[in-house]
């Protein structure tokens, strides 16, 4: 038996660890759910299994329309987010615009949701930028108008806000997928045959796409339909969506909201596996219609047309990302900003001296958070992918469902069950507890970035190291690392911008006790001074856009430092 | 269906300030074939992306092409109607071989049973009766290149652009399709431009051959 085909001792392990680490949580969580749900939970007098919770979530006031309500947000996001997307692709392929696209969406990306959420009020609201820069010249007020757009109560803003996460990562994971297939020669051989480009897209590439991105459209789908953070802070109050309903009760003092709060996370559950059924069943309508479309062999200039109306609703949207952060920015070192003035009266550091007395915690707390949970998820993720290539055992493809498991599970669902479980071990509240929940998306997230280029790594590099006299220890420390630190970095730096915007596992593992940019920023989002909320999700953005400008920056640095010498 | 001569004036093709083509002038009479010949690099695969309208922008290309009295300088690929083989089938592998020929099939064809009958007609001349419904992954090399040129032909093309498309072949498959080829280019009366680099299929082309020097 060759030393290849046996991985060190300690490698073999790793799988089975990761999988405990972030797979435990989930199913303990999902366990502790349920039970309550059917009326068994001792500690508060709950022995017998009963329905008394879906009765009582049933008879809540506004019940039927915050199910509506989660169903439109959810779906309306995942649907609004694939047709842009498709058609950003559709569009730009062939277009110089289309190659740069990746640098464009990469801070769409890192920006943690509730941040951006709060840059989009600060846009929308009535007494918002948009309607400060065309009033009272345009629209002939001289005061913030009296009509709602932040909390309407079909949702709409959450919808667009989510879109604004979401068009990118489709786009990544659709330029990902592309990568598969030889999609430059099989556009080329159709428009050939007399097919314009975005028609040739979207008949010969998206069919052989869709089913590459079935689980990351999967996970926007289950997240959009449980968001927490972005509907509390531009969702409807009341009714709001079933998760934000949850969250309500379990922070309600009286204990017994505890057993129908259990009962709608196990409803949103439901709603999530059945939706993503749907999307199943969706998915494959789609496919028999292009194929049959295909066959027609119609050639339909307005195609290009209408991809072009998708592809500027897509610009739209990063412009819409952009001048979200810019407005969070401006607001945190505004003196005055009076309506409908378009511009602050002056600019001052004093907000955020001000603040820095209490944003210190917090940001230490994320920062001690983000770091810890990247390092353990990327040893981790490191030993995974070393065994599975050392040992050429890997079944990539039947655990990436398993990966995608934390993504597709409404946090709620789990995170409920986990902090009663938690509060019986008496662990809630501590940093141990939340640093738990934060691996929990840290590693899949963490090991999905990093799989594709640690598998095309050129093992002759390795090998040719090996037959130097080099150790294997040594030739991974010295050889493989270095020349994949780009991809490492990178991954390293989406997992710690996915433990900084983590809101709803922080919350409930930490019990409200441990305060990060991410928290604190969506509590004050409901009534501070927006110089105050600006100062903070100006921060909590400013992490994870810092920690992807040093991973793109380093390898750079270093490359260029190497030429001088 | 009218047939009309391919000609191209004084292309030039350079990259980085260094000449791959200069001045070449050429007219294709319907049904000729113009074989460029060179070894790699030498600017005869941009010829053919020039005259196809997929020219990389990195290239400054210069000149004029046109068939007939329609020029296409600054047409889309699209809608050049030149069909084009090149050295991959590409078969589009989330369609039948029947769903690859319908999708080349103009619309003005109409009707399920009218369409149907085309690509059957098709394959059956072309020794591939009843593989419709076949999954082109199944197909032998041999079985997919006559699909791949069975799908250019239905699309109706006013010229042919081959891109070495006999190179992947193994030899005795390789005779056969190049017949098949210039055969079909022959009796509809398509000016065509080859490009290869190997000697045999120039003689088969049996055209002019035009060998360019290395870049």
């Amino acid at each position: 038996m060759s030393a290849r085909t046996q991985p060190h001792k300690l490698l073999r392990l790793a799988p089975g660890l990761t999988l405990v680490v972030f797979l435990g949580p989930i199913v303990a969580g999902l366990a502790g759910t349920v039970l309550p749900a059917f009326g068994f939970l001792p500690a508060l007098g709950g022995d017998g299994l009963s329905l008394h919770p879906w009765r009582r979530l049933c008879e809540t006031p506004g019940f039927a329309a915050a199910l509506t309500l989660t169903l439109t947000t959810g779906w309306g996001a995942t649907l609004l987010s694939m047709l842009v997307a498709t058609g950003m692709a559709a569009a730009l392929h062939h277009r110089p615009a289309g190659r740069r696209l990746g640098a464009w969406i990469a801070p769409a990306l890192a920006m943690p949701h509730s941040a951006l959420a709060i840059g989009m009020a600060f846009l929308i609201l009535p007494s918002g930028w948009v309607l400060r820069a065309l009033s009272p010249w345009l629209t002939g007020w001289s005061r913030p108008p009296d009509f709602s757009t932040v909390g309407h109560e079909s949702g709409w803003p959450i919808v667009l806000a989510l879109a604004l996460k979401e068009v990118p990562y489709l786009m990544l994971m659709m330029l990902g997928a592309l990568n598969q297939i030889p999609a430059a020669a099989q556009l080329r051989a159709a428009r050939a045959l007399g097919y314009g480009p975005a028609q040739a897209w979207l008949a010969v590439v998206l069919p052989q796409v869709l089913a590459q991105i079935r689980l990351p459209a999967m996970a926007v789908l289950a997240f959009s339909l449980s968001v927490v953070d972005v509907a509390m802070i531009l969702g409807p109050g009341n009714p709001p969506t079933l998760a934000v309903m949850v969250v309500r009760w379990l922070g309600d003092p009286n204990p017994r909201w505890l057993f129908p709060a259990a009962a709608a996370s196990v409803l949103l559950l439901a709603l999530v596996v059945a939706s993503l059924a749907a999307w199943r069943a969706a998915e494959a309508a789609l496919q028999a219609a292009l194929a049959r479309w295909a066959m027609r062999g119609a050639r339909r200039p307005a195609i290009g047309r209408a991809a072009d109306i998708a592809a500027g609703a897509g610009i739209a949207l990063l412009a819409l990302t952009a001048a979200s952060m810019l407005s969070l920015a401006l607001w945190s070192v505004a003196t005055r900003w009076r309506w409908p003035d378009a511009w602050p009266e002056g600019f001052t550091g004093a907000n955020w001296m001000r603040q820095a007395g209490s944003l210190a915690g917090p940001a230490a707390t994320t920062l001690a958070l983000g770091l810890a949970a990247t390092l353990i998820a990327l040893t981790l993720v490191l030993a995974c992918l070393e065994r599975e290539a050392q040992a050429r055992a890997g079944q990539p493809s039947r655990s990436l469902a398993l990966l995608y498991l934390p993504l597709l599970v409404p946090q709620v669902a789990f995170l409920f069950g986990l902090q009663i479980l938690l509060v019986r071990a008496g662990l809630d509240g501590s940093f141990g507890a939340v640093l738990w929940t934060h691996l929990v998306f840290a590693i899949p997230y963490l090991f999905l970035s990093l799989a594709d280029p640690w598998r095309s790594y050129d093992d002759r590099y390795s090998r040719s190291a090996l037959a130097l006299g080099a150790s294997r220890w040594r030739v991974f420390w010295r050889i493989k690392l270095p020349i994949l630190l780009p991809p490492v970095l990178i991954a390293a730096a989406v997992a710690f911008a996915v433990s900084a915007g983590l809101y709803l596992p922080t919350l409930l593992a930490g019990a409200g006790r441990v305060a990060t940019l991410t928290t604190e920023a969506v509590t004050l989002s409901s009534g501070a001074d927006r110089r105050v909320i600006g100062t903070w999700a100006m921060l909590q953005a400013a992490f994870p856009l810092a920690a992807y400008g040093a991973a793109v920056a380093w390898p750079a640095m270093v490359r260029r430092l190497r030429r001088w010498r | 269906m009218a047939v009309s001569a391919l000609s191209l004036r004084s292309v030039g093709i350079a990259i980085g300030g260094r000449h791959l083509i200069r001045d070449l002038c050429a007219e294709i009479a319907p049904g000729e074939c113009l074989t460029v010949m060179g070894p790699s690099g030498c600017g005869k695969s941009s010829l053919l992306a020039f005259v196809s309208g997929t020219l990389d922008p990195a290239f400054a290309a210069q000149g004029s092409v046109a068939l007939g009295d329609r020029v296409l300088d600054g047409a889309p690929p699209e809608h050049r109607r030149l069909g084009i083989l090149f050295q991959d089938d590409l078969l589009f592998p989330h369609l039948s071989v029947g769903g690859n020929l319908a999708f080349a099939l103009p619309a003005a064809v109409r009707g399920r049973d009218a369409r149907r009958g085309r690509i059957d007609a098709a394959l059956r001349e072309a020794g591939l009766e009843g593989y419709a419904a076949r999954d082109p992954a199944t197909l032998s090399g041999g079985q997919r290149a006559r699909v791949a040129l069975l799908r250019t032909l239905l699309a109706e093309p006013r010229a042919l652009l081959l891109d070495e498309p006999f190179s992947k072949l193994d030899t005795a498959l390789r005779e056969d399709f190049r017949r098949l080829v210039f055969a079909h280019a022959r009796t509809r009366g398509l000016p065509t431009i080859l490009v290869t680099h190997d000697e045999a299929d120039a003689r088969a082309a049996g055209g002019t051959v035009l060998r360019l020097a290395p870049g």
